[in-house]
């Protein structure tokens, strides 16, 4: 069987680099690219994402990333945003008092955690649903995360028959959403591309669900 | 449930060689930072920090070199200092695959650089590398790995970069770097007891046994180089002292 594809959405975000060389560790054949038809045709498509939710998402916006993202899902294609890649999947983010338009693929506003101490850096535990499957064989394993704000609720009501998402929690101040496995869509605030062999087992693990 | 104590081994790197000095001078070959990085990574440690210590054009050229290859084979948080002066300075790190990028002189002599990287880039990649000295009562910054004073009273400069919006605080303390006789606690303490950002101890680790108190002084990360180099220590001795003192790693 052929590796399967992955394009990382290269819009100029960050460290991309890593997550390219970790997707590789992961048995994927990664491309960077920000044109619309390679994204597109890919197996998977990585959106990864650093910094703060309004640059992410005007920088995003610049190669209509939310329309690439968009039409993937509605083929029910895998899409895989990280950090703040996961952050702009929600409705709205709330930084300084600026609320910022997110992708709305989710409700919720993203907001700064109530902790003493920001960013929320390091490696920390997550509590993973029964049903998992992208934290199969690392559930109790600790990710590396580094962020200041996050969702904190989930309030995406979903009824049969489609499948409820399966949502992965972790504390820092308060709860808040560290992954969620949303048919096509699946996302982590923290980043497996730097969570040693564990983030690379659990990108393995989203390949094997193209 | 709790972020785990960092444990993270620091590569002084010159010419695209590993090196550490006593206080930062009499520098001695340690090694190829790639593969001494790799080794670091697979020991469990939790980050990797490189310090650039050279200022030439041609070392300059090396490092980013170094960052390249050790961030394709290492998928861990990498830190690069040394050397950034603005901005672009801190793209071309994270474009050679560096996570972070610590920030020290150039800080001093220009505080808004530490606003315009935290704007550009965010708060998270800038960690703000004190080297501090004791004067008096208090300590002062100093620049040039400890060979130039300046007037500046740490904890107010630490303060300050914080507002500015550094995301970490690298603390190294100058008198207590080379010795091995412990961190400088009382440091550690009086920047911790403000901090709202994370704090990384750093200078003087010397045994297993002086990286616990630096936690409880605080701290949320140890940093280390010599004790790692000379094969003394493992990130897995430190860690397994640190479980002994009841403190959580990874």
């Amino acid at each position: 069987m052929a590796a399967p594809s992955v394009v990382i959405l290269d819009y100029g975000s960050g460290n991309i680099h890593s997550a390219a060389k970790a997707l590789e560790a992961a048995g994927a054949n990664v491309r960077l690219s920000a044109d619309r038809s390679v994204a597109e045709a890919a197996d998977g498509l990585l959106v990864p994402g650093v910094g703060a939710f309004a640059a992410v998402m005007s920088a995003l916006e610049s190669v209509r990333g939310g329309a690439i993202i968009e039409k993937r899902l509605t083929g029910s294609r895998p899409v895989m945003g990280i950090c703040v890649g996961m952050q702009v999947l929600f409705a709205s983010g709330d930084e300084h008092g600026i609320q910022t338009e997110g992708l709305n693929e989710w409700p919720g506003v993203v907001e700064k955690l109530p902790a003493p101490v920001l960013p929320h850096m390091g490696w920390n535990t997550v509590e993973t649903p029964d049903d998992t499957t992208l934290f199969d064989s690392v559930r109790d394993e600790r990710f590396y995360f580094v962020h200041s704000y996050a969702a904190q609720q989930w309030t995406l009501d979903v009824q049969p028959p489609f499948p409820q998402p399966k949502l992965t929690w972790a504390d820092h101040g308060g709860r808040f959403l560290a992954a969620v496995e949303n048919g096509p869509l699946t996302a982590t605030q923290f980043h497996p591309e730097k969570s040693g062999e564990a983030g690379i087992r659990l990108l393995s693990n989203w390949l094997k669900t193209f | 449930m709790a972020v785990a104590v960092r444990v993270i081994p620091c590569l002084d790197v010159a010419d695209g060689r590993v090196v550490k000095g006593v206080n930062f001078k009499d520098l001695r070959d340690a090694g190829d930072p790639v593969s001494l990085a790799r080794l670091y990574y697979e020991q469990g440690a939790d980050e990797v920090t490189f310090l650039d210590v050279t200022a030439t054009v041609e070392g300059r050229a090396t490092m980013y070199e170094v960052v390249r290859s050790a961030a394709e084979q290492i998928f861990i948080p990498l830190t690069v200092g040394g050397g950034v002066r603005e901005p672009d300075d801190v793209s071309k790190l994270l474009a050679h695959g560096a996570d972070k990028v610590g920030v020290n002189s150039a800080a001093l002599a220009r505080p808004q650089l530490i606003d315009d990287i935290a704007h550009r880039f965010g708060a998270q990649v800038l960690v703000l590398s004190l080297d501090i000295k004791r004067r008096g009562d208090g300590w002062i910054v100093t620049t040039h790995g400890g060979r130039t004073e300046t007037d500046r009273d740490a904890l107010e400069w630490a303060r300050e970069a914080m507002e500015r919006g550094a995301g970490e605080l690298l603390v190294n303390s100058i008198d207590a770097d080379g010795t091995k006789e412990g961190f400088d606690l009382e440091l550690v303490s009086a920047i911790s007891e403000f901090a709202t950002v994370p704090v990384i101890a750093s200078g003087g680790a010397g045994k297993v046994e002086h990286f616990a108190p630096a936690i409880d002084a605080g701290a949320d990360a140890v940093l280390a180089a010599s004790v790692f180099h000379s094969r003394q220590l493992t990130v897995g001795d430190v860690k397994a002292s640190l479980n002994s003192h009841g403190l959580v790693t990874r």
